[in-house]
């Protein structure tokens, strides 16, 4: 007992000084971007930097492109999480019932853009964007098809997660034995089962979105981060606080999905 | 067949958007601007100049990878004696979870807002009578580029790591401690080795993470490409130079190849970590 309780003093000393110090490192430039953003012309402290951001009438006005990479961005968290869900939920699903055997390639092609960089994912890409703007236009919305591609990995991992913890084959058949269509189980029973899985893929793909930078920029394309990066050559400080201003929009969303993980958390705790 | 209509939408999307363009770009390769074979592009791999972002782009990944990976274990390690489900542990694995994948152009901005030219710190500093060599560093390719990845290393190190360190049984310890071993006994003996596997594999799925960045560096750097992403991004917007159309496929293909590599000892350890975690 004694011993426990000096290891345990011991470890609460090292985690108060290395998250202290670490912490320190990563405050740094958080600190350094809140302050460059409140200077006063003259020296001094000002909020107008950040009342200009939230100004939606000045940035229509004077900050169109911040206005449209917002825009753009909007849609791509949407349509990139949509197209996400209704893709993998019903294949790993499928795959689990049906075709046990494919459960490893499906793993393998879901992991796959681990290994390819987004920037070499961009040169291949290229003359298949030259068909997307052949048949659908040029807007930026159509990233997403990209996009959908660099959030499979993480996607898969959460929703394999999720459908691990419950018994799917039982599920569906006792659904199927009730009279319920395909349509049924995955809406009405397999999908409500998994909403922490989804809720979690969902939110690590908004968190990606919202971050992406490379596609974007080399199609030239709109979206946030290259609205952020073209503005900064005019208004750097307004640059900045739009950069931080999503960046605690991210930090936010996934914050809060710590506690939607809550329920999972628990039972496994109690599995040790 | 029935059964197999049920993933034919999954497996028609990634062929079109993730295994063509993976298909263009290998055989893109090993043709030349009018669709001949040719192993002309490879050879173009020999530039000076392509050789050198390749040996930079490696450099800088192995260090950052070192670097996050030696803080990133500290910090898991020192954050999984805390209460699990408690405050400290949520606000640290979120705020990872952002900082990791977020990077980029925010990051860049951080860093020249900090210690750029009119950073708060550069101009305090300089209060105090110390110059930071005119904050051009900042912009350079291995000492500015060296801090900033530093920044998203760790917190990735951190997401990947803190599983395993959380396997580590508080039993273990207390049989170390209790049949007369020290704690650096514990780590030498006990902990250091059944951690190992999964640290190495960590580091290197950090060295790929550095390797493969881009938006960062371009957000920074504005002169030049010092390292291949930024080389491969250029073959966008600069002039094609006859006969050169496919060399930036090529370069990618030398990407691949690396991170390939990587990946595969990192899949082989990963395996190995499992087993003994018995996760």
């Amino acid at each position: 007992m004694k011993l426990r309780a000096a290891r345990r003093r011991r470890q609460s000393t090292f985690r108060r000084v290395v998250v202290t110090l670490i912490g320190l490192f990563f405050a740094l430039p958080i600190v350094g971007m809140i302050e460059f953003t409140t200077r006063a012309p003259g020296g001094g402290r000002t909020l107008d930097t950040w009342a200009t951001l939230f100004n939606l009438g000045v940035i229509d006005r004077d900050y169109p492109e911040l206005k449209t990479g917002i825009q753009a961005s909007a849609g791509l968290v949407v349509l990139t999480v949509a197209i996400m869900l209704f893709m993998l939920v019903p294949t790993m699903t499928w795959v689990r019932l049906r075709l046990p055997g494919m459960r490893r390639l499906v793993e393998f092609v879901c992991l796959l853009p681990l290994t390819i960089p987004a920037i070499v994912l961009v040169v291949g890409l290229a003359p298949v964007y030259a068909w997307v703007a052949y048949f659908l236009g040029e807007s930026s919305l159509w990233l997403t098809f990209a996009y959908v591609v660099l959030v499979l990995p993480y996607a898969y991992r959460a929703l394999d997660a999720g459908l691990s913890t419950i018994d799917v084959r039982t599920l569906a058949e006792a659904a199927r034995s009730l009279g319920a269509g395909w349509p049924t189980v995955m809406w009405r029973v397999i999908l409500p089962n998994l909403r922490t899985a989804v809720l979690s893929a969902a939110f690590l793909s908004v968190a990606l979105v919202l971050g992406e930078f490379t596609i974007a920029n080399l199609f030239s394309r709109d979206n946030l981060q290259v609205a952020i990066n073209q503005l900064s050559k005019r208004d750097a400080s307004l640059a900045i606080a739009a950069a931080l201003a999503a960046l605690i929009l991210a930090f936010t969303v996934l914050f809060a999905m710590s506690f939607v993980g809550t329920g999972r958390g628990s039972s496994r705790r109690e599995e040790a | 067949m029935g059964a197999l209509l049920g993933v034919l939408p999954f497996f028609a999307y990634t062929t079109i958007f993730l295994a063509i363009p993976t298909i263009i770009v290998v055989v893109g390769a090993f043709l030349d601007g009018r669709g001949h074979p040719t192993l002309g592009n490879l050879r173009a791999l020999a530039q000076p100049q392509v050789v050198s972002a390749f040996v930079r782009s490696t450099v800088l990944s192995a260090v950052t990878a070192t670097l996050g990976a030696v803080f990133g274990a500290l910090l898991a390690y020192a954050v999984s004696t805390a209460r699990e489900g408690g405050l400290l542990r949520r606000l640290v694995t979120s705020l990872c979870g952002v900082l990791a994948q977020f990077g980029g152009v925010t990051l860049a901005f951080a860093f020249v807002a900090t210690v750029g030219f009119q950073g708060f710190v550069t101009l305090w500093l300089e209060h105090l009578g110390i110059d930071l060599a005119g904050s051009i560093w900042l912009f350079e390719p291995y000492k500015g580029l060296i801090l900033v990845y530093t920044y998203f290393q760790i917190p990735l190190m951190l997401i990947v790591f803190l599983p395993a360190v959380e396997g580590l049984k508080p039993q273990w310890g207390e049989a170390a401690e209790s049949l007369g071993g020290s704690t650096w006994d514990y780590w030498r003996h006990v902990a250091g080795p059944i951690l190992a596997p999964s640290f190495i594999g960590a580091m290197l799925l950090l060295f790929t993470n550095a390797f493969s960045a881009y938006a960062t560096a371009a957000a920074l750097i504005s002169q030049g490409s010092p390292i291949i992403t930024l080389l491969i991004g250029g073959t966008f917007s600069s002039e094609v130079i006859l006969g050169q159309e496919n060399v930036g496929k090529a370069m990618a293909l030398g990407m691949v190849a690396i991170v390939a590599l990587v990946m595969t000892i990192y899949a082989l350890l990963e395996r190995r970590a499992t087993k003994w975690l018995g996760r």
